[in-house]
């Protein structure tokens, strides 16, 4: 199974040409095809999970390789190919499947859409680039379905692109993310001028890492770093951008334009954590220079955007919203988790999120299905409506707020106990008490936000009787129960060794066993623990008093509003960002446009090719008077002297005999002067 | 004596008084005789050479003996041509006899 | 004294011959044909050539010169001097005519010719052409001229017969 990894992402692709060059007149067969090829990529992918575990795959040289030489490069060739280690193990367990139960719920959700076919083919090529992403051994390989997944994202949030917003979301993500994906390819390209190699095996060697822990690079005034440090920088802007992280986090929430399967998949499961992947992927270079600036920086973006988000959630009215800003808050926790080192909490935390995210997203898009509204302060009491969609987000709920026994628990509690775990041993004044603090506080608030979510969709009565609520067709609620499962119970493929008699019972961590067998496992720490659970069972019965004691009535504000007086307005109005960027770069950028449209059109080139063309005219022109004066003249002279000389000549043909005689003598005459004279 | 250059300049200017009869006469009778003219200047010619030059051989007089009968036949023939077309024609101006100018 | 009698005789032929080609009436014109016919029967005299005198003068004199009168009295109409008697390049032609016998006057003068005749012509002249005449040399042209004499005969008459 594993030498058909690369199928893996071929099949997607395959939908994708057929969809869009056949079969888009027919909805059902389109759809059939997509789900058809996602599910045959799920079977080869459980396939090739199952069996790296057998086979007892491991990381770097240990990893399974298939490659093929694809560019020439000079001497040698540039070789693409598949890599399946641990870590795209894992991915590949988790993406097909989560992309298999989204495409099934898209055929209800996007019912009776005009361009239905056209979806369900972004979705597959989508599908394309995240898993060959995933399987990608070279970065170039891995960039270029990076690139992919970026175009599909644009053409996804703005599929319904008759509405202005939706446009202007598509444009605004392209744009943010390609500010992240510039610092990528600078690293890359930094990367391989500094190596000469782009393929993981290669760069992640212990002689290639040595060289560039040891080699620096001057910066000007900026000082000088190793090599090592910089280039890993640089490749986390890519992350920065992709995962939507302060600052380039503000085209997650405006992505939400898009249909919710597209949120579910693309800005919850799985092209948001690409970022992650990439950081996880390249986790050696960022750890080659032993207390560099590197890590640092990803610790604090991660730890800053965790809880920065997760306050901007508090305010929002949007379900979508609301989750939206989760994401990135929780995107924050494992950026966070990779920059203090905790690698195999992050990917824990990667793939339980991404199933309790697409849980809670397709659960709203349930909700919004059956509603018909998106704002949570017209909705209300649809606990009684759509039991299985209350059900089922009342599990993704917890899982997000970190309520034991379910999966998110287990992966956010060891991201801090890994944290609290290295800030014992480092004092205070560092980067993991830093992140342990901030991401303790941005769970108490996730798990308000996510409580006060649940209170006004669910609870209370409804505020908008008038609109009758129903409870979407299965197609939409057995892809949603089945997530609500994994989210349950996945937590226990990572419990900690330590943990009392679950922790045996389960295998002993077999997910740290997996993924991160080099890595020492966390100490099993009560105190975090209990911690944890205080911040997600606290913050939920504030949302309880908040909003669930008494639920809103219609037309009743939300309680924060006067509680939290101005901050309210400033975590609404998600301090300004965007304001701010508009101010800025975006004002600066159109200005430039404008500068260099107008050398384009009116002042530099346009004139110059309108001189060029005037010029080419005027010497036509020229070219023309002179032809018709002096070519056409001499050809018409010569036809005139022709024709004189013809109205000349012809006197001579008088018909008569005597004029020919004469003629004749004539000429006797001269021949005998000439035979005479010579 | 006569020298022989006597004789064929006196043949040359009856064969150019000839050639201004053929090419100024407009009457078909008065062209044929000026063609008469030219042939008896051939005939003089022909004679001179024939005395002056081998007068022991026979070419020159039967050379134009010949050029005699041509000249008779010729006449003759014409002749009869220029009665055939004034019988047709009601004319013996050459220059009237152009049906087959364009 | 041989001299003197061919000057007079070939002016007297010269201008006869002028006047046929200058004379507006044709009738006039085939006269003065014949003393140019009579002159140069003349001069054959002095050039020993007595045979073709004769012949020239019963031939030319007595029969194209009465076929000439014939014609001329068949197409009486233009026998009144009316209608111009010359077309419109006569000029032309006299120029031209004058400048070719200048040509061949200059040829003939500077051409080296013996300035007396070789030899004598054979006393029995007459014998001898007409036994040329038969013989292998002469024999052929002869046949032909004969031929041709034939058919000007009947040419003639089949062209000026009355239909």
């Amino acid at each position: 199974m594993l030498n058909l990894t690369w199928l893996i992402p071929v099949f997607p692709f395959l939908s994708f040409v057929l969809i869009v060059l056949f079969t888009n007149p027919n909805k059902k067969l389109s759809s059939g095809i997509a789900i058809g090829s996602v599910a045959v990529s799920w079977v080869l992918s459980w396939g090739v999970f199952f069996q790296s575990i057998a086979g007892h795959i491991g990381m770097g040289e240990e990893a399974f390789r298939l490659h093929v030489p694809w560019l020439p490069t000079g001497t040698e060739w540039f070789p693409m190919g598949v890599n399946v280690d641990p870590l795209s193990a894992i991915m590949l367990f988790m993406v097909p499947f989560v992309c298999l139960m989204i495409f099934i719920y898209s055929v209800g959700y996007m019912h009776g859409d005009p361009r239905y076919s056209r979806f369900f083919a972004y979705i597959s090529l989508f599908a394309c680039g995240m898993l060959g992403l995933v399987v990608a051994d070279n970065l170039l390989m891995l960039f270029i379905f990076w690139e992919i997944m970026g175009l599909c994202s644009y053409l996804l949030i703005g599929f319904w692109f008759e509405k202005p917003s939706a446009m202007k979301a598509g444009l605004k993500a392209f744009l943010t993310t390609r500010v992240g994906d510039a610092f990528m390819l600078a690293g890359m390209l930094l990367l391989y001028s500094q190596t000469g190699e782009l393929t993981f095996a290669h760069i992640f060697a212990p002689e290639t890492l040595e060289k560039l822990t040891h080699t620096q690079v001057n910066l000007g005034f900026l000082g000088s770093l190793p090599w090592a440090s910089l280039l890993a920088m640089l490749i986390f802007g890519g992350a920065v951008g992709k995962s939507a992280q302060f600052p380039l986090h503000v085209w997650l929430p405006d992505a939400m334009e898009g249909p919710t399967p597209v949120s579910a998949l693309i800005h919850a499961a799985t092209m948001v954590s690409a970022g992650v992947y990439l950081v996880a992927r390249c986790f050696p270079l960022f750890t080659a220079v032993e207390a560099g600036p590197q890590l640092g920086l990803v610790a604090f973006i991660g730890a800053f955007t965790a809880l920065f988000a997760s306050t901007i959630a508090v305010a929002q009215d949007d379900i979508k919203r609301v989750l939206a800003y989760s994401t990135i808050s929780q995107l924050g926790y494992m950026i966070a988790a990779l920059g203090i080192g905790a690698y195999v909490a992050a990917v824990f935390h990667l793939i339980t999120h991404a199933f309790f995210k697409a849980l809670l997203f397709l659960g709203s898009g349930s909700v919004i299905h059956g509603s018909g509204t998106q704002d949570m302060m017209e909705m209300g009491g649809l606990r009684k409506h759509m039991p299985i969609t209350f059900a089922t987000f009342l599990v993704g709920t917890f899982a997000l707020a970190g309520v034991p026994p379910f999966a998110g628990f287990w992966s956010k509690d060891e991201i801090l106990a890994d944290a609290f775990h290295q800030f014992t041993e480092l004092g205070v004044a560092s980067w993991p008490f830093f992140v342990w603090l901030f991401l303790t506080l941005a769970a108490f608030l996730t798990a308000f936000y996510m409580g006060r979510q649940i209170f006004l969709t669910f609870y209370g009565e409804s505020r908008r009787p008038h609109a009758h609520a129903h409870e979407s067709p299965k197609s939409m609620t057995y892809p949603l129960i089945v997530l609500a499962v994994f989210a349950a119970l996945l937590g226990f493929a990572g419990v900690p060794e330590e943990f009392p008699v679950l922790g045996h019972l389960l295998g002993g961590n077999p997910f740290h066993h997996f993924v991160g067998h080099e890595f020492p496992a966390t100490p099993l720490n009560g105190l975090v623990m209990l911690i944890s659970v205080v911040m997600a069972l606290g913050g939920l019965f504030v949302a309880w008093l908040v909003y669930g004691r008494n639920p809103l009535k219609e037309g009743q504000p939300d309680p924060l509003i006067q509680a939290l007086g101005p901050v309210y307005t400033v975590l609404r109005r998600k301090y300004y960002f965007d304001e701010l960027y508009q101010a800025t770069f975006i004002r600066l950028a159109l200005w430039l446009s404008e500068i260099a449209f107008a050398f384009d059109n009116k002042w530099v080139v346009d004139p110059l090719v309108n001189l060029a063309g005037k010029a080419g005219v005027a010497l036509s022109n020229l070219g023309g008077w002179f032809d018709r004066t002096f070519v056409d003249g001499a050809v018409n002279g010569v036809a005139e002297v022709v024709g004189w000389m013809g109205g000349a000549l012809r006197q001579t043909q008088t018909g008569r005999v005597q004029n020919y005689l004469l003629a004749a003598a004539l000429a006797v005459f001269v021949l005998l002067v000439i035979s005479v004279v010579v | 004596m006569v020298p022989l250059s006597w004789y064929l300049i006196v043949a040359a200017a009856l064969f150019c008084i000839g050639l201004y009869g053929v090419l100024a006469r407009r009457n078909a009778i008065g062209i044929l005789m000026a063609v008469e003219l030219m042939l008896n200047a051939v005939n003089i010619n022909l004679l001179a050479f024939w005395r002056y030059l081998t007068p022991a051989h026979m070419t020159g007089q039967v050379f134009a003996l010949v050029v005699l009968a041509v000249a008779a036949a010729e006449a003759a023939v014409g002749l009869a041509l220029i009665v055939a077309i004034y019988r047709t024609r009601d004319t013996v101006n050459v220059e009237e006899v152009d049906l087959m100018k364009l | 004294m041989a001299q003197a009698i061919f000057i007079i005789l070939s002016l007297f032929t010269l201008g006869c011959a002028l006047v046929v080609v200058t004379n507006r009436n044709l009738f006039h014109s085939a006269l003065y044909l014949a003393f140019v016919f009579i002159g140069v029967a003349g001069l054959y005299f002095m050039l020993q050539a007595e045979f073709f005198a004769g012949i020239q003068v019963l031939i030319y004199v007595g029969a194209i010169l009465t076929l000439i009168i014939f014609a001329i009295m068949l197409s009486r109409d233009l026998m009144n001097p009316n209608v111009r008697g010359f077309n419109r390049q006569w000029w032309a032609a006299a120029i031209v005519a004058g400048l070719l016998f200048l040509a061949l006057a200059v040829v003939l003068v500077r051409a080296p010719w013996p300035a007396a005749p070789t030899g004598e012509p054979s006393p029995a002249f007459i014998a001898e052409l007409g036994q040329a005449l038969v013989s292998p040399a002469y024999v052929l042209p002869f046949e032909v001229v004969s031929i041709l004499l034939l058919a000007a005969l009947v040419g003639s008459i089949l062209i000026a017969r009355e239909r």
